[in-house]
Order: C-alpha cells, then sequence, then structure tokens
C-alpha cells in the first residue's frame, strides 16, 4: 500500500499546525518523520488516519481519498498504529485484548494468531495478566501485538519506543524491522530517536513549524549538512 | 495548606462547567423534592398504595437511568483507559459504534435492573409485572430515552473531551423534576407543564400510575412516548455522527483522555 499526502494543511483557531506538506511513500518503504516537538508530527500522523480532518489538502491510500467514511473503514483494515499516549483497556487480559482487536479487525485464524505474536514478542508468561499492571515494557510489546494483529499493510509508528530502557527499545526495533521485511509493510516512523530512525528508514522527513523543511536518505541528509550523524544533522536543521 | 486550596481554586476558576456542577446538584434537588413535598401535602390519599406504586415509578425511572449512564460509561470507559483513539483507528463505522455501545448498554442495564425487580417482591410485596404487557412497551421506550440521552452526553465528550464528563452524571437529574416520575403533571406549574409535555417521560410515568392506581391502560399515551422516543432518538444519532466530524475538524480524537 503507498501513502500521498497532497498540498495539506491543517489549522486549529489561528495556529497553521500544519502547511501545505507533500509526499508520497511507496509500498514497504520505511520512512522517518522528524521534528522537534509541536512541529506537525503527530497532527500529520492524525490525518493520515482519517482521525483530523484537514482544512485543505488529501490524503490517498493507494490512490483512494480517505476522506469517504466507508473507504476510510474499508482502507483502515489494513492499517494499524501504535502512539506513546494511546493505551489498551488496562483492567483487561493481554489475551482479552488482542481476542478484542482481532474481532476488530475481522481476522481470521484469531486464535492461531494471537498464539503467533504471543510468542514472537514473548507475551506468553503474562497472558493472563491485566495489561495495567505489566511494566511499561511489556505494555509496549502488547501494544506492538496489537499494531500487528491485523497484519498491516500500512504501520503508523508514533514515537513507538519513547520511555523504554535501551533493551526493550531495540528488542522493539528488531521485530519491526523483521516483521517490515518479511512482509513489505509500508511503515511511517515518528520519532525523536535519531539512532532508530538511522537504522530502520530507507528516508528522512525533517518537519519544523508544520513545514517539511528537508527529505532525502539518512546518508544524503547527513552529508548535505556537513555532519557526522543524524542527530548533528537534526540539530543543525531545527536550530537554523 | 492554602496553596493546595489555591490549586483546586484555580481549577474551579478556570472552569465553567465546574462552577456549574457546584450549583446544579442542589438546585435539581430542591425543585425535585419541592414538588413532591407539595404533591403529597395536597392530595395525601391519591395513591391507596402508597409504596407500590412509588416502588414501581423509582424501578422505572433507575432503569432509564442506568441505560443512560451505562451508554456513558462505555465511552467514558473508553476515554479513562487512553483506549479511545485505537478504537477509531479500528476499521470501525459510526453506525456500528452507535450499535455495539447500545447493545452492550442494555446488557449492562438489565444485569442491574433484574435482580431489583426481583427483590422487591419478597421485600416490599410489590411486583412490577402485576402491569402486564404494556410494562414492556414502557421499558423499551424508557431504553430508547435512556440511549437517546447517552448518545447527546458522548457527542458531548466527543465533540469537548473529558471537560464534559460531568454532564454525563448530571443529565438525567436534570430531567427528574420534569419528567414527572413521582407525582402527576398536573402538580407542575402551567409553565413548566407545557415543557414537560415535549418529553417522553411524563406519558410514560403518567401511564404507569394510570396502570397502577386505576388499572386503567390507555395505549395512546404509551404510543405519544414511542413517537417522540423515536423522533428523539434519530435526532440524537444525527448529533453525534456532528460531534464526530466536528471532534475530526478540532482534533480531539487524537490523544483523548488527556
Amino acid at each position: 500500500m503507498t501513502i500521498e499526502i497532497k498540498n495539506l494543511n491543517k489549522q486549529y483557531n489561528n495556529i497553521l499546525a500544519v502547511k501545505n506538506i507533500n509526499f508520497k511513500i511507496n509500498k514497504g518503504s520505511i520512512v522517518g518523520l522528524l521534528g522537534p516537538n509541536g512541529c506537525g508530527k503527530t497532527t500529520t500522523i492524525g490525518m493520515i488516519l482519517g482521525l483530523i480532518k484537514p482544512t485543505s489538502g488529501s490524503v490517498y491510500v493507494n490512490g483512494q481519498n480517505i476522506e469517504n467514511e466507508s473507504i476510510r473503514t474499508k482502507i483502515l483494515e489494513k492499517v494499524n498504529f501504535i502512539s506513546p499516549y494511546v493505551e489498551l483497556p488496562k483492567k483487561l487480559t493481554v489475551e482479552e485484548n488482542l481476542k478484542v482487536y482481532g474481532r476488530m479487525y475481522s481476522v481470521s485464524n484469531l486464535k492461531e494468531k494471537i498464539s503467533d505474536l504471543m510468542n514472537e514478542l514473548n507475551l506468553y508468561d503474562f497472558k493472563k495478566r491485566k495489561t495495567g499492571e505489566l511494566s511499561s515494557g511489556q505494555k509496549n510489546r502488547v501494544s506492538l501485538a496489537k499494531a500487528l494483529i491485523n497484519d498491516p499493510e500500512i504501520l503508523l509508528l508514533d514515537e513507538p519506543t519513547a520511555s523504554l530502557d535501551p533493551d526493550v527499545g531495540d528488542y522493539i526495533r528488531t521485530y519491526i524491522e523483521s516483521f517490515a521485511s518479511k512482509k513489505g509493510t509500508t511503515i511511517l516512523l515518528a520519532s525523536h530517536n535519531m539512532n532508530e530512525v538511522e537504522r530502520l528508514c530507507n528516508e528522512v522527513m525533517m518537519m519544523k513549524n508544520g513545514k517539511i523543511i528537508d527529505q532525502g536518505t539518512c546518508e544524503s541528509l547527513i552529508n548535505k549538512h556537513g555532519r557526522k550523524n543524524l542527530e548533528e544533522t537534526f540539530l543543525k536543521i531545527v536550530r537554523e | 495548606m492554602f496553596a493546595l486550596s489555591l490549586r483546586h481554586l484555580y481549577l474551579i476558576k478556570g472552569s465553567f462547567p465546574r462552577i456549574l456542577d457546584l450549583i446544579y446538584w442542589p438546585t435539581i434537588q430542591i425543585i425535585l423534592w419541592g414538588f413532591i413535598s407539595q404533591f403529597f401535602t395536597m392530595y395525601s390519599d391519591y395513591y391507596n398504595n402508597t409504596i407500590g406504586v412509588i416502588l414501581s415509578c423509582a424501578i422505572l425511572y433507575d432503569f432509564l437511568f442506568r441505560s443512560s449512564i451505562s451508554f456513558n460509561m462505555l465511552f467514558l470507559e473508553e476515554i479513562w483507559s487512553r483506549n479511545f483513539t485505537n478504537l477509531f483507528v479500528a476499521p470501525l463505522k459510526i453506525s456500528e459504534i452507535i450499535t455495539a455501545l447500545t447493545s452492550t448498554a442494555l446488557l449492562r442495564t438489565l444485569i442491574g435492573i433484574i435482580p431489583a425487580i426481583i427483590l422487591m417482591n419478597p421485600l416490599f410485596g410489590v411486583s412490577l409485572l402485576k402491569m402486564g404487557p404494556p410494562l414492556f412497551l414502557l421499558f423499551i421506550s424508557l431504553y430508547l430515552f435512556g440511549t437517546t440521552l447517552g448518545l447527546l452526553v458522548t457527542s458531548g465528550l466527543l465533540r469537548y473531551g473529558p471537560a464534559f464528563e460531568n454532564t454525563a452524571w448530571s443529565s438525567l437529574f436534570l430531567l427528574a423534576p420534569l419528567g414527572c416520575v413521582y407525582y402527576p403533571l398536573s402538580i407542575l406549574p402551567e409553565w413548566l407543564q407545557i415543557l414537560a409535555k415535549g418529553l417522553p417521560l411524563v406519558y410514560i410515568f403518567e401511564e404507569a400510575r394510570s396502570i397502577l392506581v386505576n388499572n386503567v391502560v390507555n395505549y395512546s399515551n404509551i404510543m405519544t412516548a414511542l413517537m417522540l422516543n423515536l423522533i428523539y432518538f434519530i435526532s440524537a444519532i444525527i448529533i453525534f455522527y456532528l460531534a464526530f466530524y466536528g471532534a475530526r475538524k478540532k482534533g480531539t480524537l487524537v490523544n483523548m483522555g488527556e
């Protein structure tokens, strides 16, 4: 599945949160969306998911405009999402949560799918525990399992490893990397972790004040701005 | 100590719904119990079977209350658990969300109300089932109105976020005095009677009293209540859709609960 954004704008009262952005993400690409807090990353992801109505411009997924409710619902069957601001019901066990979301996404062979995800993400030991009782690393793995329950063709990851220790963070990154290469998933990754972006992304877009101010491969951006790594490049761009 | 008080004063000062909430409950209680007292002072011999009528009306009102609160609770639980956004990125149509909430609210309501109905007989010698088949129609009417209120409150939650939560708890109490749950319509001042007649509750509770006190079933009251309920229910669904589109414009579907 492809994502194409055309002349996208979002204005909240007098604040222009996203200013006329355009980009296309090809099938199977992993693209990083970088920028300081409040630069419009989450709003952009919200518009791609159809949670936020653009003030103007359009979002096309596989060439179809998601503004139409029935098209959006159909497309969402093959899309999923993770955000540190969104959690799964705390009072439900890990297994119950996965069953609920599996049914919501009409997953066939749900039992088998849950079992596979539990194996691959090491969730078996706490499958009967309430999600609210888990550590943040464990919760993150459960959220990832929910995000992969429908074998998404598009995955929108909003800071997927925020507030995780390096070990769990690395585990999540490795899993996403292998899942994407196996399934050919299109991924948009919003992150403040430059190592993560360098490791996972084929291409990077830099956002500042609602605009995309630069884009390219990590290497091309580093070379273009004459810096040693992506973190230094990011700092140079946002401080200019 | 002062700092802690100041923290809460800032919270009250900055939120009109909070100020309204402080004034709201005492006002509603005074109005409701004022009319009840007035009724019993004027017509102390109205009910031959006071306990039966009051208990039956209380149960019917509670059924309405539970229908509405259950609907609101299902929605609020998603906000409190920060799961709200997950639901709106799942491949669910708005009509499917409304249907799921409406049917689950009914289940929750029945779980709460059936034991109370069963306990009425051994504890007080009162059986609601003596009302016969019209009882079923009254329950349908109450459930429709409860769901309508639930839809209106959740529309407010969608559009304005968790700040609208207090309205979820207080919406029904506003209607209790107007709904004439424990006293006839005639006890209200004339100008309030005009307002009350616009609500299906008046017809439901007038009819319930008519069956319980006079053993007379007036199907025109039941049909009026059902018709009004249908109009309100359809309007509430339209408002829910409008609230959803409003929330998309405002961006409140992202990070709801924060």
